[in-house]
Protein backbone atom coordinates (compact mmCIF):
# COMPACT_ATOMS: atom_id res chain seq x y z
CA UNK A 1 0.00 0.00 0.00
CA UNK A 2 3.07 2.17 -0.37
CA UNK A 3 1.69 3.75 -3.52
CA UNK A 4 -1.50 4.81 -1.79
CA UNK A 5 0.60 6.68 0.71
CA UNK A 6 2.43 8.41 -2.15
CA UNK A 7 -0.92 9.22 -3.71
CA UNK A 8 -2.05 11.01 -0.56
CA UNK A 9 1.25 12.87 -0.40
CA UNK A 10 0.55 14.03 -3.96
CA UNK A 11 -2.92 15.24 -2.95
CA UNK A 12 -1.39 17.17 -0.05
CA UNK A 13 0.67 19.41 -2.29
CA UNK A 14 -1.47 22.48 -3.03
CA UNK A 15 0.50 23.16 -6.22
CA UNK A 16 -0.75 19.89 -7.65
CA UNK A 17 -4.25 21.34 -7.38
CA UNK A 18 -3.68 24.88 -8.63
CA UNK A 19 -0.92 24.48 -11.20
CA UNK A 20 -1.82 25.00 -14.86
CA UNK A 21 -2.91 21.51 -15.89
CA UNK A 22 -3.34 20.67 -12.22
CA UNK A 23 -6.22 18.87 -10.58
CA UNK A 24 -8.69 21.78 -10.66
CA UNK A 25 -7.96 22.62 -14.30
CA UNK A 26 -8.38 19.01 -15.32
CA UNK A 27 -11.50 18.57 -13.24
CA UNK A 28 -13.12 21.55 -14.94
CA UNK A 29 -12.05 20.25 -18.35
CA UNK A 30 -13.45 16.81 -17.49
CA UNK A 31 -16.82 18.21 -16.44
CA UNK A 32 -16.99 20.46 -19.49
CA UNK A 33 -16.37 17.59 -21.91
CA UNK A 34 -18.81 15.35 -20.05
CA UNK A 35 -21.54 17.99 -19.98
CA UNK A 36 -21.40 18.58 -23.72
CA UNK A 37 -21.31 14.85 -24.42
CA UNK A 38 -24.37 14.17 -22.25
CA UNK A 39 -26.22 17.12 -23.81
CA UNK A 40 -25.43 15.88 -27.30
CA UNK A 41 -26.52 12.38 -26.29
CA UNK A 42 -29.80 13.74 -24.90
CA UNK A 43 -30.50 15.78 -28.03
CA UNK A 44 -30.12 12.64 -30.15
CA UNK A 45 -31.33 9.90 -27.81
CA UNK A 46 -34.40 11.33 -26.12
CA UNK A 47 -36.46 12.58 -29.10
CA UNK A 48 -35.72 9.38 -30.99
CA UNK A 49 -36.53 7.12 -28.05
CA UNK A 50 -39.68 9.05 -27.18
CA UNK A 51 -40.87 9.04 -30.77
CA UNK A 52 -40.20 5.32 -31.22
CA UNK A 53 -41.81 4.57 -27.86
CA UNK A 54 -44.84 6.68 -28.74
CA UNK A 55 -45.26 4.84 -32.03
CA UNK A 56 -44.41 1.51 -30.39
CA UNK A 57 -41.93 0.51 -33.04
CA UNK A 58 -38.20 -0.07 -33.37
CA UNK A 59 -37.60 -1.96 -30.12
CA UNK A 60 -35.45 -4.53 -31.88
CA UNK A 61 -33.34 -1.88 -33.57
CA UNK A 62 -32.69 -0.18 -30.21
CA UNK A 63 -31.46 -3.44 -28.68
CA UNK A 64 -29.20 -4.00 -31.69
CA UNK A 65 -27.73 -0.50 -31.42
CA UNK A 66 -27.12 -0.95 -27.70
CA UNK A 67 -25.37 -4.29 -28.25
CA UNK A 68 -23.26 -2.92 -31.08
CA UNK A 69 -21.98 0.02 -29.03
CA UNK A 70 -21.13 -2.48 -26.28
CA UNK A 71 -18.77 -4.21 -28.71
CA UNK A 72 -17.23 -0.95 -29.88
CA UNK A 73 -14.11 0.00 -27.92
CA UNK A 74 -14.15 3.60 -26.70
CA UNK A 75 -10.49 3.83 -27.54
CA UNK A 76 -11.23 3.11 -31.21
CA UNK A 77 -13.65 6.02 -31.51
CA UNK A 78 -11.36 8.31 -29.54
CA UNK A 79 -8.50 7.63 -31.93
CA UNK A 80 -10.48 7.52 -35.18
CA UNK A 81 -12.62 10.65 -34.75
CA UNK A 82 -9.73 13.16 -34.47
CA UNK A 83 -8.51 11.94 -37.87
CA UNK A 84 -11.85 12.74 -39.50
CA UNK A 85 -12.91 16.29 -40.49
CA UNK A 86 -13.87 16.86 -36.83
CA UNK A 87 -10.22 17.68 -36.22
CA UNK A 88 -8.29 17.54 -32.97
CA UNK A 89 -9.26 19.02 -29.64
CA UNK A 90 -12.50 18.64 -27.71
CA UNK A 91 -15.13 18.07 -30.48
CA UNK A 92 -14.04 14.50 -31.37
CA UNK A 93 -13.86 13.56 -27.69
CA UNK A 94 -17.34 14.97 -27.08
CA UNK A 95 -18.76 13.12 -30.09
CA UNK A 96 -17.04 9.85 -29.13
CA UNK A 97 -18.44 10.02 -25.60
CA UNK A 98 -21.89 11.02 -26.86
CA UNK A 99 -22.00 7.87 -28.99
CA UNK A 100 -21.82 5.85 -25.77
CA UNK A 101 -24.33 8.07 -23.99
CA UNK A 102 -27.03 7.56 -26.63
CA UNK A 103 -27.93 3.85 -26.04
CA UNK A 104 -28.91 4.18 -22.35
CA UNK A 105 -30.84 7.39 -23.03
CA UNK A 106 -32.53 5.89 -26.08
CA UNK A 107 -33.47 2.55 -24.58
CA UNK A 108 -34.68 4.01 -21.29
CA UNK A 109 -36.83 6.59 -23.09
CA UNK A 110 -38.28 3.80 -25.22
CA UNK A 111 -38.89 1.50 -22.23
CA UNK A 112 -40.34 4.41 -20.28
CA UNK A 113 -43.02 4.99 -22.88
CA UNK A 114 -43.69 1.32 -23.57
CA UNK A 115 -44.12 0.32 -19.91
CA UNK A 116 -47.15 2.58 -19.54
CA UNK A 117 -50.32 0.57 -18.98
CA UNK A 118 -52.19 0.42 -22.32
CA UNK A 119 -55.42 1.04 -20.39
CA UNK A 120 -54.06 4.41 -19.27
CA UNK A 121 -53.37 5.32 -22.85
CA UNK A 122 -56.82 4.12 -23.93
CA UNK A 123 -58.44 6.15 -21.17
CA UNK A 124 -56.56 9.26 -22.31
CA UNK A 125 -57.73 8.66 -25.87
CA UNK A 126 -61.25 8.05 -24.65
CA UNK A 127 -61.19 11.43 -22.93
CA UNK A 128 -60.60 12.94 -26.36
CA UNK A 129 -56.90 13.74 -26.17
CA UNK A 130 -55.09 13.89 -29.47
CA UNK A 131 -51.91 11.91 -30.12
CA UNK A 132 -49.74 14.87 -29.19
CA UNK A 133 -51.73 15.55 -26.05
CA UNK A 134 -51.49 11.91 -25.00
CA UNK A 135 -47.73 12.20 -25.41
CA UNK A 136 -47.22 15.45 -23.50
CA UNK A 137 -49.86 15.06 -20.79
CA UNK A 138 -49.87 11.34 -20.10
CA UNK A 139 -46.95 9.45 -21.55
CA UNK A 140 -44.09 11.86 -20.82
CA UNK A 141 -45.00 12.53 -17.18
CA UNK A 142 -45.37 8.79 -16.55
CA UNK A 143 -42.00 8.00 -18.11
CA UNK A 144 -40.04 10.65 -16.18
CA UNK A 145 -38.50 8.04 -13.80
CA UNK A 146 -37.16 6.12 -16.78
CA UNK A 147 -35.83 9.25 -18.48
CA UNK A 148 -34.06 10.18 -15.25
CA UNK A 149 -32.63 6.67 -14.87
CA UNK A 150 -31.32 6.82 -18.43
CA UNK A 151 -29.75 10.21 -17.78
CA UNK A 152 -28.05 8.87 -14.67
CA UNK A 153 -26.67 5.80 -16.43
CA UNK A 154 -25.49 7.84 -19.41
CA UNK A 155 -23.93 10.62 -17.34
CA UNK A 156 -22.03 8.24 -15.07
CA UNK A 157 -20.79 6.34 -18.07
CA UNK A 158 -19.68 9.52 -19.85
CA UNK A 159 -17.85 10.83 -16.78
CA UNK A 160 -16.14 7.47 -16.39
CA UNK A 161 -15.22 7.13 -20.05
CA UNK A 162 -14.03 10.73 -20.35
CA UNK A 163 -10.95 9.64 -18.40
CA UNK A 164 -9.90 7.60 -21.42
CA UNK A 165 -9.61 10.77 -23.50
CA UNK A 166 -6.24 11.27 -21.86
CA UNK A 167 -4.84 8.34 -23.85
CA UNK A 168 -5.19 10.51 -26.97
CA UNK A 169 -4.29 13.72 -25.14
CA UNK A 170 -7.90 14.89 -25.13
CA UNK A 171 -7.84 16.47 -21.68
CA UNK A 172 -9.75 15.64 -18.52
CA UNK A 173 -8.73 14.05 -15.25
CA UNK A 174 -7.23 11.03 -17.00
CA UNK A 175 -4.48 13.36 -18.09
CA UNK A 176 -3.12 13.29 -14.53
CA UNK A 177 -2.81 9.51 -14.73
CA UNK A 178 -1.11 9.52 -18.12
CA UNK A 179 1.24 12.28 -16.93
CA UNK A 180 2.09 10.05 -13.97
CA UNK A 181 2.99 7.24 -16.34
CA UNK A 182 5.02 9.79 -18.29
CA UNK A 183 7.06 10.57 -15.17
CA UNK A 184 7.64 6.87 -14.71
CA UNK A 185 7.24 4.57 -11.74
CA UNK A 186 10.89 4.78 -10.75
CA UNK A 187 10.79 8.59 -10.59
CA UNK A 188 7.85 8.81 -8.22
CA UNK A 189 5.10 8.81 -10.83
CA UNK A 190 3.32 6.04 -8.94
CA UNK A 191 1.89 8.48 -6.43
CA UNK A 192 0.47 10.67 -9.18
CA UNK A 193 -1.00 7.66 -11.00
CA UNK A 194 -2.76 6.51 -7.85
CA UNK A 195 -3.90 10.06 -7.04
CA UNK A 196 -5.33 10.46 -10.55
CA UNK A 197 -7.08 7.11 -10.25
CA UNK A 198 -8.61 8.09 -6.92
CA UNK A 199 -9.75 11.45 -8.32
CA UNK A 200 -11.42 9.85 -11.35
CA UNK A 201 -13.09 7.16 -9.24
CA UNK A 202 -14.35 9.68 -6.68
CA UNK A 203 -15.76 11.92 -9.41
CA UNK A 204 -17.66 8.99 -10.96
CA UNK A 205 -19.08 7.92 -7.59
CA UNK A 206 -19.99 11.53 -6.79
CA UNK A 207 -21.85 12.02 -10.08
CA UNK A 208 -23.64 8.71 -9.53
CA UNK A 209 -24.72 9.77 -6.04
CA UNK A 210 -25.88 13.24 -7.12
CA UNK A 211 -27.86 11.91 -10.06
CA UNK A 212 -29.40 9.18 -7.90
CA UNK A 213 -30.75 12.00 -5.69
CA UNK A 214 -31.95 13.90 -8.78
CA UNK A 215 -33.66 10.76 -10.03
CA UNK A 216 -35.38 10.37 -6.68
CA UNK A 217 -36.39 14.01 -6.61
CA UNK A 218 -38.02 14.02 -10.04
CA UNK A 219 -39.84 10.74 -9.51
CA UNK A 220 -43.38 11.41 -8.28
CA UNK A 221 -43.98 9.85 -4.88
CA UNK A 222 -46.68 7.55 -6.20
CA UNK A 223 -44.27 5.99 -8.68
CA UNK A 224 -41.38 5.54 -6.26
CA UNK A 225 -42.37 2.29 -4.61
CA UNK A 226 -42.76 0.33 -7.84
CA UNK A 227 -39.54 1.51 -9.40
CA UNK A 228 -37.05 0.05 -6.99
CA UNK A 229 -35.02 -1.63 -9.66
CA UNK A 230 -33.10 0.37 -12.20
CA UNK A 231 -34.83 -0.15 -15.54
CA UNK A 232 -31.84 -1.17 -17.64
CA UNK A 233 -28.42 -2.27 -16.56
CA UNK A 234 -25.49 0.03 -17.17
CA UNK A 235 -22.85 -0.78 -19.72
CA UNK A 236 -19.37 -1.10 -18.27
CA UNK A 237 -17.60 2.15 -17.75
CA UNK A 238 -15.06 2.61 -20.41
CA UNK B 1 -13.33 17.59 -46.53
CA UNK B 2 -10.34 19.84 -47.05
CA UNK B 3 -12.45 22.88 -46.29
CA UNK B 4 -13.77 21.35 -43.09
CA UNK B 5 -10.43 20.23 -41.82
CA UNK B 6 -8.91 23.62 -42.45
CA UNK B 7 -11.74 25.28 -40.54
CA UNK B 8 -11.36 23.00 -37.55
CA UNK B 9 -7.61 23.41 -37.57
CA UNK B 10 -7.98 27.14 -37.16
CA UNK B 11 -10.55 26.74 -34.39
CA UNK B 12 -8.40 24.22 -32.53
CA UNK B 13 -4.79 25.31 -32.57
CA UNK B 14 -3.60 21.78 -31.82
CA UNK B 15 -3.31 21.49 -35.61
CA UNK B 16 -4.58 18.95 -38.08
CA UNK B 17 -3.24 15.40 -38.37
CA UNK B 18 -0.51 14.53 -40.76
CA UNK B 19 -1.71 15.03 -44.30
CA UNK B 20 -4.70 12.96 -45.40
CA UNK B 21 -2.92 12.15 -48.63
CA UNK B 22 -2.86 8.83 -50.39
CA UNK B 23 0.04 7.76 -48.19
CA UNK B 24 -2.21 7.24 -45.18
CA UNK B 25 -5.30 5.26 -46.22
CA UNK B 26 -7.95 4.13 -43.72
CA UNK B 27 -7.32 0.53 -44.59
CA UNK B 28 -4.49 -1.22 -46.32
CA UNK B 29 -4.20 -4.91 -47.18
CA UNK B 30 -0.52 -4.34 -47.58
CA UNK B 31 -0.23 -3.32 -43.95
CA UNK B 32 -2.22 -6.39 -42.88
CA UNK B 33 -0.08 -8.63 -45.03
CA UNK B 34 3.24 -7.19 -43.90
CA UNK B 35 2.32 -7.28 -40.22
CA UNK B 36 0.34 -10.50 -40.15
CA UNK B 37 2.49 -12.01 -37.39
CA UNK B 38 2.10 -9.07 -35.07
CA UNK B 39 -1.63 -8.78 -35.74
CA UNK B 40 -2.21 -12.48 -35.06
CA UNK B 41 -0.23 -12.41 -31.82
CA UNK B 42 -2.13 -9.36 -30.61
CA UNK B 43 -5.42 -11.01 -31.52
CA UNK B 44 -4.40 -14.15 -29.63
CA UNK B 45 -3.40 -12.10 -26.60
CA UNK B 46 -6.69 -10.23 -26.74
CA UNK B 47 -8.80 -13.36 -27.06
CA UNK B 48 -6.78 -15.16 -24.39
CA UNK B 49 -7.12 -12.35 -21.88
CA UNK B 50 -10.86 -12.12 -22.57
CA UNK B 51 -11.31 -15.87 -22.11
CA UNK B 52 -9.33 -15.91 -18.85
CA UNK B 53 -11.20 -12.93 -17.45
CA UNK B 54 -14.66 -14.26 -18.32
CA UNK B 55 -13.88 -17.76 -17.03
CA UNK B 56 -12.51 -16.50 -13.71
CA UNK B 57 -15.44 -14.12 -13.37
CA UNK B 58 -17.86 -16.99 -14.05
CA UNK B 59 -16.19 -19.22 -11.47
CA UNK B 60 -16.46 -16.44 -8.86
CA UNK B 61 -19.90 -15.19 -9.92
CA UNK B 62 -21.82 -18.48 -9.81
CA UNK B 63 -21.16 -19.20 -6.09
CA UNK B 64 -21.78 -15.54 -5.25
CA UNK B 65 -25.13 -15.60 -7.04
CA UNK B 66 -26.08 -18.89 -5.31
CA UNK B 67 -25.14 -17.42 -1.93
CA UNK B 68 -27.23 -14.33 -2.68
CA UNK B 69 -30.09 -16.61 -3.79
CA UNK B 70 -30.05 -18.84 -0.69
CA UNK B 71 -29.62 -16.03 1.83
CA UNK B 72 -31.81 -13.21 0.56
CA UNK B 73 -30.49 -10.61 3.05
CA UNK B 74 -27.12 -10.89 1.30
CA UNK B 75 -28.59 -10.04 -2.12
CA UNK B 76 -28.57 -6.29 -1.49
CA UNK B 77 -24.99 -6.00 -0.23
CA UNK B 78 -23.56 -8.27 -2.96
CA UNK B 79 -25.30 -6.32 -5.74
CA UNK B 80 -24.45 -2.98 -4.15
CA UNK B 81 -20.76 -3.83 -3.80
CA UNK B 82 -20.42 -5.02 -7.37
CA UNK B 83 -22.43 -1.97 -8.47
CA UNK B 84 -19.94 0.37 -6.79
CA UNK B 85 -17.04 -1.51 -8.41
CA UNK B 86 -18.83 -1.14 -11.72
CA UNK B 87 -19.14 2.63 -11.34
CA UNK B 88 -15.38 3.05 -10.88
CA UNK B 89 -13.96 3.94 -14.30
CA UNK B 90 -11.75 1.33 -15.91
CA UNK B 91 -8.85 3.73 -16.26
CA UNK B 92 -9.03 4.62 -12.55
CA UNK B 93 -9.24 0.97 -11.49
CA UNK B 94 -6.30 0.12 -13.70
CA UNK B 95 -4.21 3.01 -12.40
CA UNK B 96 -4.96 1.95 -8.83
CA UNK B 97 -4.10 -1.70 -9.54
CA UNK B 98 -1.13 -1.28 -11.86
CA UNK B 99 1.33 0.36 -9.44
CA UNK B 100 0.55 -2.26 -6.79
CA UNK B 101 0.54 -5.34 -9.05
CA UNK B 102 3.25 -4.22 -11.44
CA UNK B 103 3.04 -2.08 -14.55
CA UNK B 104 4.70 -4.60 -16.80
CA UNK B 105 2.45 -7.62 -16.20
CA UNK B 106 -1.03 -8.16 -17.56
CA UNK B 107 -2.30 -9.28 -14.14
CA UNK B 108 -3.66 -5.85 -13.28
CA UNK B 109 -5.65 -5.74 -16.55
CA UNK B 110 -6.95 -9.23 -15.82
CA UNK B 111 -8.07 -8.27 -12.29
CA UNK B 112 -9.88 -5.18 -13.60
CA UNK B 113 -11.62 -7.20 -16.33
CA UNK B 114 -12.74 -9.88 -13.86
CA UNK B 115 -14.19 -7.24 -11.52
CA UNK B 116 -16.21 -5.66 -14.34
CA UNK B 117 -17.48 -8.96 -15.72
CA UNK B 118 -18.48 -10.01 -12.20
CA UNK B 119 -21.45 -7.65 -11.81
CA UNK B 120 -23.03 -8.60 -15.14
CA UNK B 121 -22.68 -12.31 -14.39
CA UNK B 122 -23.89 -12.12 -10.78
CA UNK B 123 -26.86 -9.98 -11.70
CA UNK B 124 -27.96 -12.16 -14.61
CA UNK B 125 -27.40 -15.44 -12.76
CA UNK B 126 -29.40 -14.14 -9.84
CA UNK B 127 -32.16 -13.00 -12.17
CA UNK B 128 -32.19 -16.45 -13.77
CA UNK B 129 -32.34 -18.21 -10.40
CA UNK B 130 -35.09 -16.03 -8.95
CA UNK B 131 -37.38 -16.62 -11.91
CA UNK B 132 -37.49 -20.37 -11.32
CA UNK B 133 -41.22 -20.92 -10.67
CA UNK B 134 -42.30 -21.75 -7.13
CA UNK B 135 -44.27 -24.82 -8.28
CA UNK B 136 -41.13 -26.28 -9.82
CA UNK B 137 -39.25 -25.83 -6.54
CA UNK B 138 -42.11 -27.40 -4.61
CA UNK B 139 -42.24 -30.32 -7.01
CA UNK B 140 -38.48 -30.82 -6.68
CA UNK B 141 -38.72 -30.70 -2.90
CA UNK B 142 -41.60 -33.18 -3.04
CA UNK B 143 -39.51 -35.55 -5.14
CA UNK B 144 -36.97 -35.58 -2.34
CA UNK B 145 -34.29 -33.30 -3.73
CA UNK B 146 -32.08 -31.67 -1.12
CA UNK B 147 -30.77 -28.17 -1.35
CA UNK B 148 -27.72 -29.03 -3.46
CA UNK B 149 -29.48 -31.59 -5.62
CA UNK B 150 -32.23 -29.12 -6.36
CA UNK B 151 -29.68 -26.44 -7.21
CA UNK B 152 -27.64 -28.63 -9.55
CA UNK B 153 -30.43 -30.58 -11.20
CA UNK B 154 -33.31 -28.12 -11.28
CA UNK B 155 -32.50 -24.51 -10.53
CA UNK B 156 -29.19 -23.98 -12.33
CA UNK B 157 -30.39 -25.66 -15.55
CA UNK B 158 -33.53 -23.53 -15.48
CA UNK B 159 -31.42 -20.42 -14.84
CA UNK B 160 -29.20 -21.29 -17.79
CA UNK B 161 -30.80 -18.81 -20.24
CA UNK B 162 -30.15 -15.98 -17.77
CA UNK B 163 -26.58 -17.13 -17.14
CA UNK B 164 -25.91 -17.34 -20.87
CA UNK B 165 -27.28 -13.85 -21.46
CA UNK B 166 -24.95 -12.58 -18.77
CA UNK B 167 -22.06 -14.52 -20.25
CA UNK B 168 -22.65 -12.97 -23.69
CA UNK B 169 -22.91 -9.44 -22.30
CA UNK B 170 -19.82 -9.94 -20.16
CA UNK B 171 -17.80 -11.37 -23.06
CA UNK B 172 -18.70 -8.61 -25.50
CA UNK B 173 -17.97 -5.84 -23.04
CA UNK B 174 -14.76 -7.51 -21.88
CA UNK B 175 -13.46 -7.64 -25.46
CA UNK B 176 -14.00 -3.88 -25.71
CA UNK B 177 -12.55 -3.24 -22.25
CA UNK B 178 -9.28 -5.09 -22.90
CA UNK B 179 -8.27 -2.14 -25.10
CA UNK B 180 -8.03 0.06 -21.99
CA UNK B 181 -5.08 -2.10 -20.97
CA UNK B 182 -3.05 -0.24 -23.58
CA UNK B 183 -2.49 2.31 -20.81
CA UNK B 184 0.26 -0.03 -19.65
CA UNK B 185 0.93 -1.59 -23.04
CA UNK B 186 -1.14 -4.71 -22.31
CA UNK B 187 -4.19 -3.94 -24.41
CA UNK B 188 -3.92 -6.54 -27.16
CA UNK B 189 -5.62 -4.98 -30.18
CA UNK B 190 -5.90 -1.77 -28.16
CA UNK B 191 -2.13 -1.47 -28.38
CA UNK B 192 -2.50 -1.42 -32.15
CA UNK B 193 -5.18 1.28 -31.97
CA UNK B 194 -3.18 3.48 -29.62
CA UNK B 195 0.12 2.59 -31.27
CA UNK B 196 -1.19 3.66 -34.66
CA UNK B 197 -2.41 6.92 -33.16
CA UNK B 198 0.94 7.64 -31.58
CA UNK B 199 2.85 6.50 -34.65
CA UNK B 200 2.02 9.62 -36.65
CA UNK B 201 -1.70 8.78 -36.92
CA UNK B 202 -1.18 5.61 -38.94
CA UNK B 203 -4.82 5.07 -39.92
CA UNK B 204 -4.41 1.56 -41.33
CA UNK B 205 -3.10 0.24 -38.01
CA UNK B 206 -5.83 2.01 -35.98
CA UNK B 207 -8.57 0.73 -38.28
CA UNK B 208 -7.26 -2.85 -38.40
CA UNK B 209 -7.16 -2.97 -34.61
CA UNK B 210 -10.64 -1.49 -34.25
CA UNK B 211 -12.23 -3.74 -36.89
CA UNK B 212 -10.65 -6.88 -35.44
CA UNK B 213 -11.78 -5.88 -31.97
CA UNK B 214 -15.42 -5.47 -33.01
CA UNK B 215 -15.22 -8.63 -35.12
CA UNK B 216 -13.81 -10.64 -32.20
CA UNK B 217 -16.66 -9.44 -29.99
CA UNK B 218 -19.29 -10.36 -32.57
CA UNK B 219 -17.76 -13.77 -33.31
CA UNK B 220 -17.54 -14.67 -29.60
CA UNK B 221 -21.13 -13.46 -29.15
CA UNK B 222 -22.33 -15.68 -32.01
CA UNK B 223 -20.37 -18.68 -30.69
CA UNK B 224 -21.87 -18.24 -27.21
CA UNK B 225 -25.34 -17.80 -28.71
CA UNK B 226 -24.84 -21.07 -30.62
CA UNK B 227 -23.67 -22.88 -27.48
CA UNK B 228 -26.68 -21.45 -25.66
CA UNK B 229 -29.05 -22.86 -28.28
CA UNK B 230 -27.44 -26.27 -27.95
CA UNK B 231 -27.57 -26.22 -24.15
CA UNK B 232 -31.13 -24.99 -23.80
CA UNK B 233 -33.19 -26.76 -26.47
CA UNK B 234 -36.42 -26.26 -24.49
CA UNK B 235 -36.39 -22.48 -25.01
CA UNK B 236 -36.37 -23.04 -28.76
CA UNK B 237 -39.32 -25.42 -28.71
CA UNK B 238 -41.36 -23.04 -26.61
CA UNK B 239 -40.82 -20.22 -29.03
CA UNK B 240 -41.82 -22.10 -32.19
Amino acid sequence: MNYFHEGFVWFNDPLNWTNPGGLLDRLWEHLEISLWAVLLGCVVGWPLGIWLGHRGRGGGAIVTIANLTLALPTLALLTILPLTPLGFGKPPVVVALAVFAVPPLLSNAYTGLRQIDPETRDAAKGMGLSGRQVLTRVELPLSVPYLAAGLRTAAVQVVATAALAALVNGGGLGQIISAGFGIGMSNGGGGQIVAGGIAVALLALFVEAVLALVQRAVTPRALRAQRRRRPTAAAPAG
Amino acid sequence: MSFLSRASASAWPLAAPADDGPGNPWFSWRYVHDNADEIVSRLQFHAGLTAQAVLIALIVALPLAVVAYWWRPLTGPILALSGVLYTIPSLALLSLLAPAVGTTSDTSVLIALVLYALLVLVRNTLAGLTQVPGEVQDAAAGMGYGRFGRLLRIELPLALPGILTGLRLATVSTVALVTVGSLIGKGGLGDMILGGFRNNFFKAEIMTGAILCVALALVLDLVLAGIGRLLTPWTRERRS
